[in-house]
This record gives structure tokens, C-alpha cells and sequence, in this order.
């Protein structure tokens, strides 16, 4: 028997991403808990498939995901929002190339 | 009068079949809310509707080569115990976990082989119904064969857990590879699979899990128990029903 909480493993948090049928890339849609990989995958296709939602998905564990601090908001992200030039929305599209 | 003796014994065939699919499907919906963690909640209530869902097309057809006027309703609700034909397998209780996947592990196999075979099947609507079946079986197997596998490859408890539930199904095995005179004649017109034909592919592929899982495959052979095509069933069977057709016998042809 285990004497101390130390000892005691977790089964880990995972989160989901699934591509949509008619979709281009793979949108978060939540989270499950799974002992391992192959059992992450089958928990995100019977939790989060039911409805036709997808036809592919990656499970990631949550641990491995690095996010930007909320903290760094304002230094991370500010400085781009005064550069226009950065945009490309200075052409003159002719009609006959369509909507970009 | 052969045409008839075929269309009773097709009759028959698809019964036992929505059967099986009827039963287990009740068995397994009985863990939603009760599962070991939200995700095999979904997991099983997924498995249950898909048994539930191909019980309903077996039977629908079943009624219609029966041609009596009795639907999928009146089949799956209306029919007294030894009327129904189901392997005693799918009325095992679902003791705990383990039992669960055992039961379906050992159901499934059989089951994806049956609806592969009856892919080719000169009987057309039964041919589209395995085909779809088929798909549904697999992931079945992937399911039920995974969480045997880190059962028996896991805790003390959980490998306890597991041989218990090896030796309460095990009995119920042979059943599933009987032939009889049902199955010889539509084995004969190509209609149907000769249940004895799956039994070494199920062995292999149930013996390959096992070893997985740590498991001796000797658990297999148990001494085996019979009748169930004939109507003869668990003491289970009762307490099923009784759930099952209560709506309907209480409030006949109700609907919502």
C-alpha cells in the first residue's frame, strides 16, 4: 500500500483538438482525462465526436502546453497593433482575381 | 414449403441476432451514470446505442420477412422470455468494470467477424447491414481490448479483477461457434456464416489481447454452458425484461 500522497499518480489531463470534416486545421474543443495516448484518443472521439464534429484529432498533454503569460499582455502584443504597414490591405485587387 | 422453411429460419436467424444486439446494449446502457470516470460514461453509452441501433435494423427487417405486421417495437418489446434467442453471454451482470469489457471483448470479436463474413452475404439487406455493423464492431474491439490489456497489465487489484471476470464469461464462449439446423440451411443458400467457422479466428485474436494483457489463455477452456438459441436463459434474463418491456407492457403502444 502506497503511505504517502507523494506516491500517488493522477491519470493526466489532456486537451483535444479536432479538425472539423470540411475544415483546414485542428480547433481546441476541450480537455479529458486518460491513463495514456492511445486511450486519450479513443476518450476524445467518445466524448468529443458524438455529433460527426471531426474527422481528425491530436490529443496533447496538458503539461506539455507552454502559454504566454496573461501578465505579458500589454508587452508581448501592444507593439503590433501601430504598425499598418504590416497589413496587407494597401493593394488595389482587380475583380477578376476574386475575393482574397 | 421450402421457401417457407427459409424465410422461418432467415426469420429466426435475424432474431437471434437483434437479440444479442438487444440484450447487450441493455446491459451496457445500464452503466451510464455509473462508469469509473465521465469519459467511459460516454464511452459505454456510445457502445450501447450502437448495439441498440443495430438491434433495431435486425429487427426491422426481421418483421418484415416475417410479414405478420410485428415492427421493431412489438419484437423488441412484446415477446416473452423463451421467445427470446440471445447468447447468455450478453445477460452476464456487469459485476464491475472488468466484467464490462471482458464481456464486450469477447462479444465484439465474434461480432466482427460474423458482420465481415456476412458482407458477402447473397442476402442483400443483410450484406448493407454488416457492412455498417462492421465498422461499429471495430472500435468495439479497440475499446474493450485496450482496457483488458491495462487491466491485466496493471495493479494487483485491477489483474484480480480481470481473471474474475475471464472465469465468470468464459463458460459462455462455445455458444457463440454453435451451428444447427437453422444455420446449415442458411449456411446452404449463402446467407448466412456457419458459427463454427469463426471459432479459430476468435481464438487468435482473443489469445493475442490476453497475452497482452499477462493473462495464461488456459482461462479460455472452461467446461461450457448451452441453450440459449433454444430460448433457455441466465437467471438474469427475468430481471432484464422486466426493465426493459416495463414501459411498454405498462402502457401498451405508447410513444413519445
Amino acid at each position: 500500500m502506497s503511505d504517502t500522497n507523494q506516491n500517488i499518480k493522477t491519470t493526466p489531463l489532456w486537451e483535444v483538438f479536432i479538425r472539423p470534416r470540411n475544415g483546414l486545421s485542428h480547433k481546441h474543443c476541450g480537455s479529458i482525462h486518460a491513463a495514456d495516448a492511445e486511450l486519450a484518443i479513443q476518450a476524445a472521439r467518445d466524448v468529443y465526436t458524438r455529433r460527426g464534429e471531426g474527422n481528425s484529432i491530436w490529443v496533447i498533454p496538458s503539461a506539455e502546453i507552454v502559454a504566454s503569460d496573461p501578465q505579458d499582455q500589454d508587452e508581448l502584443f501592444d507593439p503590433a497593433e501601430d504598425k499598418i504597414y504590416r497589413h496587407p490591405t494597401f493593394y488595389d485587387i482587380p475583380e477578376e482575381v476574386g475575393h482574397m | 414449403m421450402a421457401d417457407q422453411k427459409l424465410k422461418d429460419a432467415l426469420f429466426e436467424y435475424l432474431v437471434r441476432l437483434g437479440d444479442d444486439h438487444l440484450i447487450l446494449g441493455q446491459r451496457v446502457s445500464e452503466c451510464t451514470g455509473h462508469a469509473p470516470m465521465l469519459e467511459e460514461d460516454l464511452a459505454l453509452s456510445n457502445v450501447a446505442l450502437d448495439m441498440i441501433g443495430q438491434a433495431r435494423v435486425l429487427y426491422a427487417y426481421a418483421g418484415e420477412v416475417e410479414g405478420s405486421g410485428r415492427d421493431e417495437d412489438m419484437l423488441a418489446f412484446m415477446r416473452k422470455e423463451h421467445e427470446y434467442h440471445n447468447l447468455m453471454l450478453v445477460e452476464k451482470a456487469n459485476k464491475d468494470f472488468a466484467h464490462v469489457v471482458v464481456r464486450q471483448l469477447f462479444f465484439s470479436v465474434q461480432a466482427e467477424l460474423l458482420w465481415e463474413a456476412l458482407g458477402v452475404s447473397t442476402d442483400k439487406t443483410l450484406a448493407a447491414i454488416a457492412a455498417k455493423a462492421a465498422k461499429e464492431a471495430n472500435y468495439h474491439i479497440r475499446h474493450s481490448g485496450e482496457w483488458v490489456i491495462r487491466l491485466g497489465d496493471g495493479t494487483e487489484e485491477s489483474a484480480a479483477r480481470l481473471m474474475d471476470a475471464l472465469h465468470t464469461m468464459a463458460p459462455y464462449i462455445e455458444e457463440m461457434f454453435d451451428n444447427d439446423e437453422v444455420t446449415d440451411l442458411l449456411v446452404e443458400h449463402g446467407i448466412a456464416v456457419e458459427p463454427s467457422s469463426l471459432r479459430a479466428s476468435w481464438r487468435e485474436k482473443v489469445s493475442e489481447i490476453l497475452n497482452l494483457a499477462r493473462v495464461d489463455t488456459a482461462i479460455l477452456d472452461a467446461v461450457p454452458v448451452k441453450g440459449a438459441r433454444s430460448g433457455k436463459h441466465t437467471e438474469s434474463m427475468g430481471h432484464i425484461l422486466s426493465e426493459l418491456q416495463y414501459m411498454q407492457r405498462t402502457y401498451p403502444g405508447c410513444q413519445w
